[in-house]
C-alpha cells in the first residue's frame, strides 16, 4: 500500500464563488466529465431527489480549495468520509496560518513591540469571529481552549465543582461522546452525585423525548448533553431541550463538536448555558476550541489553570486576584497561530453558508442510505431520514477494522471502531461499526466509491 | 484484493475459525479487546499440570485476530506454559519486525501484518489474552 503524491495543479480562485449564484446553472453543467457524478453507478432517479440540494454549492470550486483532494491511495483518488473525526483544510486556512508564521507572530496581550501587537491583534479578532459564529451576546463569552474535550473539563472542574454536591443529579444522555461522558462521572463518582440518562429510542432512531421531559422536569442540577451526536446520524431538538431545562432551572451544557460549523447554530436560539465547539471539525486546525457560557455565570466561576496571563495580582503572601473571563480562564501562552487560521476558517464555512453546508452532507447522508440498500447484510444505525452528514453501520460476517482497512486499499478514508461511544455502540448492539461522515467537500460520487467498495468488502470477506 | 495482509489460508481460518466456542471443562479463561478498532476476544484454558492441554476462543473481532486467534489455538496445544510463553514471544517479533525465531510455519502466514504497524495489535491480541488467561483461574 503507498500512498501517492499529489498530482494536480494549483489554481488560484480566491475571489470566486462559493456558494452558487442566485441562478442555478444548467442542470447539463453537473454532468459534464462526470466530475460530480458517475452516471456508471448512480441512479439518475435517486440522484433527482437530491439534485436540488448538490445544486446550491459551487462544488467544483469547493474542491479546488482543498489540497488534500489531490493526494492518491494505490492510485485510487481519495475519497475522505472520515469528516466527523476531523475535517481537512482549505488552501486558505493553510495559507493564513502560514503568513500568520511569516509576519505577524509573536505572544499575545505581552509585548509592546510591533509583532506582538498583530498576534494580539488576530487573537482577538479570532474571539469576535467565534463569537459571531455562535450569535454570542459578548465576544467575552468566548473562551478558547484546546477543543471540546477541555471545555467540558473546564465546566466540571470550575462550575461543577463549585454547584455539584451529594445527592444532586447530573442528567446526560446515552449518546454521549466519552469527552462528556467521562469528566461528568467522575465528578459525580467524587463528589456523591447522582448521574441519571435520557434513553435513546430503538436503533439509536432519536432521543427519547418524553423520557427528556419527565427527567426534566424533576429539576436536575445540570443537563449535558449533546447536539448532533457523532454516530446516530441525528440531531437533538436542542432548543426544546433548553427550555425544558430553563423551565426547572437546570443548567445546560451542549456538545456543539460535530454542529458548529456544520449548520447555524445560535446560542441565544438555543437557550443554552454552555457550548462547546472544536475548530477542527470545522475546516480549521487542530489544538483549538471554544467554550461559549453565560457571562454571568463564567464571572462567578473560579479558576482552574493557574499561571500567566490569568491572574490579575500575584504575591509571595497573600492570595492573588484573578483576571474576568476570558483571561481568568485562559492560563499560559494560548493557541495564537491556530486561532489565525480558525478566524479564516469561519470566513470561509460563511462564504459558503452554512445552512448550504448543511443540506448538502445531509443530501449526500440521504443518497448513501438510498444507496447503501443495496448491500446485502449491513445495516444503519439512527433515523432513516439522516438529519446530519453522518452514516455508521454494521455489516453482517465483517468487521469494521477490515472494513475500513479494505476502503482504504481503495482509497475511501472510513472510520471504524466505537466511535468514542462505547455504552451507546453497545446498547445498539455492535461495539465495533464502520462510519462515514460527508461534509461540504465531497460529492456524489463519492456515495458510488462508498457503495462500491463496501460490496467488494462484502464478496472478498464474507 | 492484491496485498499480503489477507491471503487466502488467513480468510480462510477467518471465516471458519477453528476452536472457536467455549470450553465446557475450562480452568483459566480471560477477556481481551481491542479499543482502537473494538475487536473483543475471550480465551478459554484447560490446563493440566504443566501443560495446555485445550485451548478454544470465542468474541467478534477482525479477520487478522480471528485468524491469529484460530491459528494459535491451534499451535499451543499440548505444550508447557513456558513453552506457550516463547512462542508468544516469537510470534510478536514475527508480526511486529516481519520474521521471528523459531516460528512454526503455521504462524507464518501471518508475517505480513508486520506491514501494517496497525494491524499488529489484531494479530497480538489472542495471545495477549491466552497469556492473561494462563494467570486467571476460572472461579
Ligand atoms: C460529539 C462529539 N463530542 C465531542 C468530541 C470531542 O472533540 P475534541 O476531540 O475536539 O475535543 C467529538 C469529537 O471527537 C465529538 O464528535
Amino acid at each position: 500500500m503507498r500512498i501517492g503524491t499529489p498530482s494536480g495543479r494549483r489554481r488560484s480562485s480566491g475571489a470566486a464563488q462559493l456558494a452558487s449564484p442566485p441562478v442555478a446553472l444548467p442542470t447539463n453543467a453537473f454532468f459534464d466529465g462526470g466530475l460530480l457524478f458517475s452516471s456508471r453507478m448512480t441512479g439518475i432517479g435517486e440522484i433527482s431527489r437530491y439534485i436540488q440540494t448538490f445544486m446550491t454549492l459551487n462544488l467544483p470550486l469547493i474542491r479546488e480549495q482543498f489540497p488534500f483532494l489531490r493526494e492518491t491511495v494505490n492510485g485510487h483518488p481519495l475519497i475522505y468520509l472520515d469528516n466527523a473525526a476531523s475535517s481537512q483544510k482549505p488552501s486558505r486556512v493553510i495559507g493564513r496560518m502560514s503568513r500568520f508564521l511569516e509576519s505577524e507572530y509573536a505572544n499575545v496581550h505581552r509585548g509592546i513591540h510591533l509583532l506582538s501587537e498583530r498576534a494580539t491583534a488576530a487573537y482577538e479578532q479570532a474571539r469576535t469571529k467565534v463569537a459571531g459564529l455562535l450569535n454570542a451576546n459578548r465576544e467575552e463569552e468566548v473562551i478558547f481552549t484546546r477543543g471540546t474535550t477541555e471545555a467540558v473539563n473546564l465546566v466540571v472542574n470550575t462550575w461543577g465543582r463549585e454547584n455539584i454536591k451529594a445527592g444532586d443529579t447530573i442528567l446526560l444522555t446515552e449518546m454521549e461522546h466519552h469527552s462528556v461522558l467521562l469528566p461528568w462521572l467522575q465528578l459525580a463518582r467524587e463528589t456523591g452525585a447522582r448521574v441519571e440518562f435520557v434513553p435513546v429510542l430503538e436503533n439509536g432512531a432519536a432521543l427519547d423525548l418524553d423520557a427528556a421531559k419527565r427527567l426534566l422536569a424533576a429539576g436536575p442540577k445540570l443537563f449535558a448533553f449533546v447536539h448532533v451526536p457523532n454516530t446516530l446520524g441525528l440531531e437533538n431538538p436542542a432548543g426544546e431541550l433548553c427550555r425544558w431545562a430553563a423551565a426547572s432551572g437546570t443548567t445546560t451544557f451542549v456538545d456543539g463538536a460535530q454542529s458548529v460549523g456544520h449548520q447555524p447554530v445560535d446560542v441565544q436560539k438555543l437557550g443554552c448555558d454552555f457550548l462547546a465547539c472544536s475548530a477542527h471539525k470545522m475546516c480549521g486546525p487542530s489544538a483549538i476550541g471554544a467554550l461559549w457560557g453565560r457571562h454571568e455565570l463564567l464571572s462567578a466561576m473560579p479558576p482552574w489553570q493557574y499561571g500567566g496571563e490569568m491572574v490579575d495580582r500575584a504575591f509571595y503572601d497573600k492570595p492573588a486576584t484573578f483576571r474576568e473571563p476570558p483571561a481568568r480562564f485562559e492560563a499560559g501562552t494560548p493557541p495564537i497561530l491556530e486561532a489565525a487560521g480558525w478566524a479564516e476558517a469561519i470566513d470561509f464555512l460563511n462564504a459558503v453558508g452554512l445552512e448550504a453546508i448543511r443540506s448538502h452532507s445531509v443530501a449526500l447522508a440521504n443518497l448513501a442510505m438510498d444507496r447503501l440498500r443495496s448491500v446485502e447484510g449491513l445495516h444503519v444505525f439512527g433515523p432513516a431520514e439522516r438529519q446530519s452528514g453522518i452514516v455508521a453501520f454494521s455489516i453482517e460476517g465483517v468487521h469494521a477494522h477490515d472494513v475500513a482497512f479494505f476502503a482504504n486499499e481503495r482509497g475511501v478514508a472510513l472510520r471504524a471502531g466505537h466511535h468514542c461511544a462505547q455504552p451507546l455502540m453497545r446498547k445498539l448492539g455492535s461495539l465495533s461499526s464502520s462510519r462515514a461522515s460527508f461534509y461540504l467537500y465531497n460529492q456524489p460520487s463519492d456515495v458510488d466509491a462508498l457503495v462500491g467498495v463496501l460490496s467488494e468488502a462484502v464478496a472478498f470477506f464474507r | 484484493m492484491d496485498n499480503e495482509l489477507y491471503q487466502a489460508v488467513l480468510l480462510q481460518h477467518s471465516k471458519q475459525p477453528r476452536n472457536f466456542g467455549p470450553l465446557e471443562q475450562a480452568t483459566h479463561a480471560a477477556d481481551g479487546h481491542n479499543a482502537l478498532c473494538g475487536d473483543e476476544i475471550s480465551v478459554a484454558l484447560r490446563i493440566d499440570g504443566d501443560r495446555l492441554a485445550e485451548a478454544k476462543f470465542t468474541g467478534n473481532a477482525c479477520a487478522i485476530c480471528t485468524a491469529s486467534a484460530s491459528i494459535m489455538t491451534g499451535e499451543v496445544q499440548g505444550l508447557t506454559k513456558e513453552a506457550v510463553q516463547t512462542l508468544a514471544a516469537n510470534f510478536r517479533a514475527l508480526v511486529k519486525d516481519g520474521h521471528g525465531p523459531d516460528v512454526p510455519p503455521k504462524l507464518e502466514i501471518l508475517s505480513g501484518v508486520h506491514q501494517f504497524p496497525q494491524r499488529v495489535k489484531c494479530a497480538v491480541l489472542p495471545w495477549e489474552t491466552l497469556l492473561n488467561a494462563m494467570q486467571l483461574p476460572v472461579a
